[in-house]
């Protein structure tokens, strides 16, 4: 993670092109996924690692439960509210170097559901590499997109490459800090009067469904 | 057709509505014989008996239809609430939809409740199926169950303010929860 | 009269150093799971004292989403509920609202949709078989089965358009014809899938370890299992011979032949039988359909509700504005309330939808057959293992999308 920065800093240019053909050549020939099967998409993913669209001759040879050991998250299905701070702590959890695939209509702009519990985008949350299109899009379609993020990673630089900083990782360990919940969780033993919110949410001045 | 709410005690007269000619089913009527205060409406309509209970005998009315001999209804196949809208007196609806294994009938309970006084006891002491589904009808319409053993949100998040399926949330939800 | 709130005891914070416990937190990103589940399981060992589902994570507001929508809207919404039966959702919702307008469909739109809804149903029990064993350990079955749904999803798209989200089911009938040569792809699937059935049984059934994993975990008596409100696969492995296809038909199954499979013993390893054995009745069900199909209609005749053919929408002027109202103003379904369930791959999927007037419902609730078997879990799970938990999820077949809707 950290040694090829500090090697990239030592060397000359010329020395950390070479360096950097070999070093994404061998990211991207084994993107090892992270399984964030959410929803339908899951299943879609579920059916390009099968064998009518093999996923794994592309790399994606395993997909790792768990997220310390994973590359890439393809985040396939609804993200929903509840859901959106566990989004944040497995991203957070993964090493770098990391990349997201936000498959589907519905990670990338909150597809059909624009209502209250689902959060539209995930790239709200996290940043996203590549998105794909659909409800849900086909296998090849996420066979293509495995292969745009290849592309992606040969075009990338160890020199740019920088850790993810302490702090935010650090915070994003402790509850209530991120920015979806002010996790005021009501622990106390009364019933739970609705607080006005008065704000109503900016979306709301669309008239026409 | 509002029924009368809160108001315990026999109800002689029962408003019974029914396409024309026909007479109510089987299980309105044995519940009407057998417990006469428990009904105060029966609908038919559409092929189904909806018998409108009165809240505090709720629990009454469903430990005899699943218990009584020829009824049986030993399945509580949903509960569900509805919210006829904030101008709307009474405004809370919580339906009972029963079934039985044993002789294929249903039958649907309501319970209409206003707006202030949204308590019903809890039936899950006769179907132990009625925990969740009255946990997630308190979660989106903040129906309390008396007795119940454990009511806490079960779909929304614990910190969430505000009950989401009543009519008067609006679609999109409030700040500072819709990120945009 | 009031209430309070009883906060359950796992919640408090204890600090028990000396104590065997430990609570853990199994989800929601679990590859096990089937999906965005959250297990707080209290331990002590590997033994489970306390299983307490947590659910929302996959909480899509769908519910409300309906009562801005119109009717024919909302069939798309449908298709996301329980994402591995979607023509399933479409046909209670659909059937909920025909029954609510009184429609009368057609002979070959109902055969067409047994057909469809058969098909569906081995393909979903195709993917249970598929994650279950995968679960348990055997990957194999996995790809496998797979394979074989592949080609069911080749059928569906050739009829809808959709893989995982067809919506083709309307109201009033279906979105249109099956394609050119759609029977003969269908017998060929028939011919290939006793074949594979024959694999998985081979694979699976005979398995020492899949049966010493299966055979006593999980057990659920009958009566409890009403008491739950199981329904589905996980109530007929309890002995209770209930089958809505057969109690209360709906869509022209009473002129089917097919077996209610049961069995009695209340574990996994039943409940494992009994979807096998459906996937085989299912199968009889499909050749069935295929000899009753006849030339026909496939939208019932109501022009106010169901969209006219293209053709008779680009000559006749009423077909043309039939179509524009229905598609920009909906059609006005009289006031009602109406339950209708019909047997889901899972147990059974009651709609209820409550009409006060007006091309959008006021209210439509699904009653998810996973959100009650789930339900069942901690009763289910008592004295197992962490690893049986795994079976025993497996086992009742949940899909989130339909928990948490």
């Amino acid at each position: 993670m950290g040694l090829e920065s500090i090697i990239a800093e030592a060397l000359p240019e010329v020395l950390t092109t070479r360096l950097d053909s070999l070093i994404n050549w061998a990211r991207k020939s084994s993107l090892w996924p992270a399984t964030f099967g959410l929803a339908c998409c899951a299943i879609e993913m579920m059916n390009a690692t099968s064998s009518r669209n093999d996923l794994a001759r592309f790399g994606s040879e395993v997909f790792r439960a768990s997220p310390r050991q994973a590359d890439v998250m393809i985040v396939s299905g609804r993200v929903s509210r509840k859901m959106a701070p566990v989004l944040r702590r497995i991203y957070d959890q993964m090493p770098e170097p990391k990349w997201v695939i936000s498959m589907g209509a519905c990670a990338t702009s909150g597809g059909v559901f624009d209502n209250y519990a689902i959060v539209q985008g995930v790239d709200k949350i996290v940043p996203v590499d590549v998105y794909i299109p659909g409800c849900p899009p086909r296998p090849e379609m996420l066979i293509h997109a495995v292969m745009m993020l290849q592309e992606k990673v040969m075009k990338e630089s160890i020199r740019d490459r920088k850790d993810a900083p302490d702090e935010e990782a650090r915070e994003a360990m402790t509850p209530g800090t991120l920015p979806v919940t002010d996790g005021s969780t009501q622990r106390t033993g009364q019933i739970v009067r609705p607080q006005p919110y008065t704000i109503a949410s900016k979306h709301e001045k669309r008239r026409s469904f | 057709m509002e029924a009368p709410n809160n108001q315990a005690g026999p109800a002689d007269n029962p408003t019974i509505s029914s396409p024309e000619g026909s007479a109510p089913s089987p299980v309105a009527a044995a519940l009407q014989r057998e417990h006469p205060e428990c009904v105060t409406e029966i609908i038919e309509a559409l092929g189904e008996t909806t018998i409108i209970v009165p809240r505090e005998l709720i629990v009454t009315a469903c430990a005899f239809l699943k218990t009584a001999p020829g009824l049986e209804f030993n399945f509580l196949a949903d509960l569900c609430g509805f919210d006829r809208g904030p101008e709307e007196e009474p405004r809370f609806e919580v339906n009972y939809h029963l079934f039985s294994t044993t002789r294929h009938h249903r039958v649907r309970l309501k319970v209409v409740l206003a707006e202030d006084d949204i308590y019903v006891p809890t039936v899950s002491t006769v179907w132990r199926t009625a925990d969740w589904h009255e946990r997630e009808t308190f979660d989106l319409f903040g129906v309390i169950f008396d007795g119940h053993p454990d009511l806490r949100r079960i779909l929304l998040p614990d910190d969430w303010q505000g009950h989401a399926l009543r009519k008067d949330f609006p679609l999109r939800g409030y700040e500072p929860y819709s990120l945009e | 009269m009031s209430a309070t709130l009883n906060i359950p005891p796992q919640f408090e914070i204890v600090d028990r150093p000396l104590d065997t416990q430990m609570t853990i937190s199994m989800g929601p990103q679990h590859p096990s799971t089937h999906g965005v589940l959250r297990l707080e399981l209290v331990l002590d060992g590997e033994m489970v004292v306390k299983s307490t589902p947590d659910i929302g994570y996959l909480h899509t507001g769908m519910e409300k989403l309906f009562e801005y929508r119109k009717y024919q809207q909302g069939i798309v919404i449908t298709d996301r509920m329980d994402y591995l039966n979607p023509l399933g959702n479409n046909l209670a919702y659909v059937m909920a609202v025909e029954k609510l307008l009184q429609l009368e469909i057609p002979e070959r739109a109902q055969t067409i949709r047994v057909l469809m809804c058969e098909l569906q149903r081995i393909a979903s029990h195709l993917v249970w078989l598929g994650t279950h064993a995968l679960d348990i350990g055997a990957m194999t079955v996995f790809f496998y089965c797979f394979r074989e749904r592949e080609k069911i999803l080749n059928l569906i798209e050739a009829a809808s358009g959709g893989r995982l989200t067809p919506s083709y089911f309307r109201i009033g009938g279906l979105m249109m014809d099956l394609p050119a040569g759609f029977e003969r792809r269908v017998k060929q699937f028939q011919d290939d899938f006793l074949h594979a059935l024959g694999e998985f049984h081979k694979l699976v059934t005979g398995n020492r370890i899949f049966q010493k994993r299966t055979q006593g975990v999980g057990y659920i008596s009958a009566e409890d299992a009403i008491d739950w409100g199981l329904s589905g696969p996980c109530l007929r492995g309890s002995g209770v011979e209930l089958d809505i296809r057969r109690m209360n038909p709906y869509t022209g199954y009473e002129n089917y032949d097919f077996e209610i499979v049961t069995e009695t013993d209340g574990d996994v390893w039943a409940r494992y039988l009994v979807r096998m054995r459906e996937m085989q009745e299912s199968h009889r069900i499909v050749e069935q359909a295929l000899s009753r199909l006849a030339p026909g209609p496939v939208k019932a005749d109501a022009p106010k509700v169901v969209l006219p053919d293209r053709e008779a929408m680009k000559t006749h002027m009423d077909a043309l504005i039939h179509h524009f109202l229905i598609v920009a103003e909906g059609f006005d379904v009289p006031a009602g309330e109406v339950y209708h369930p019909i047997e889901a791959s899972k147990g059974e999927l009651g709609v209820y939808i409550r009409s006060t007037g007006g091309p959008k419902p006021a209210r439509v609730h699904f009653r998810g057959p996973s959100f009650v078997n789930l339900s069942a879990l901690p009763h289910m799970s008592r004295g197992a293992m962490v690893a049986d938990i795994v079976a025993i999820i497996g086992s009742l077949d949940i899909v989130l999308g339909e928990i948490d809707r």
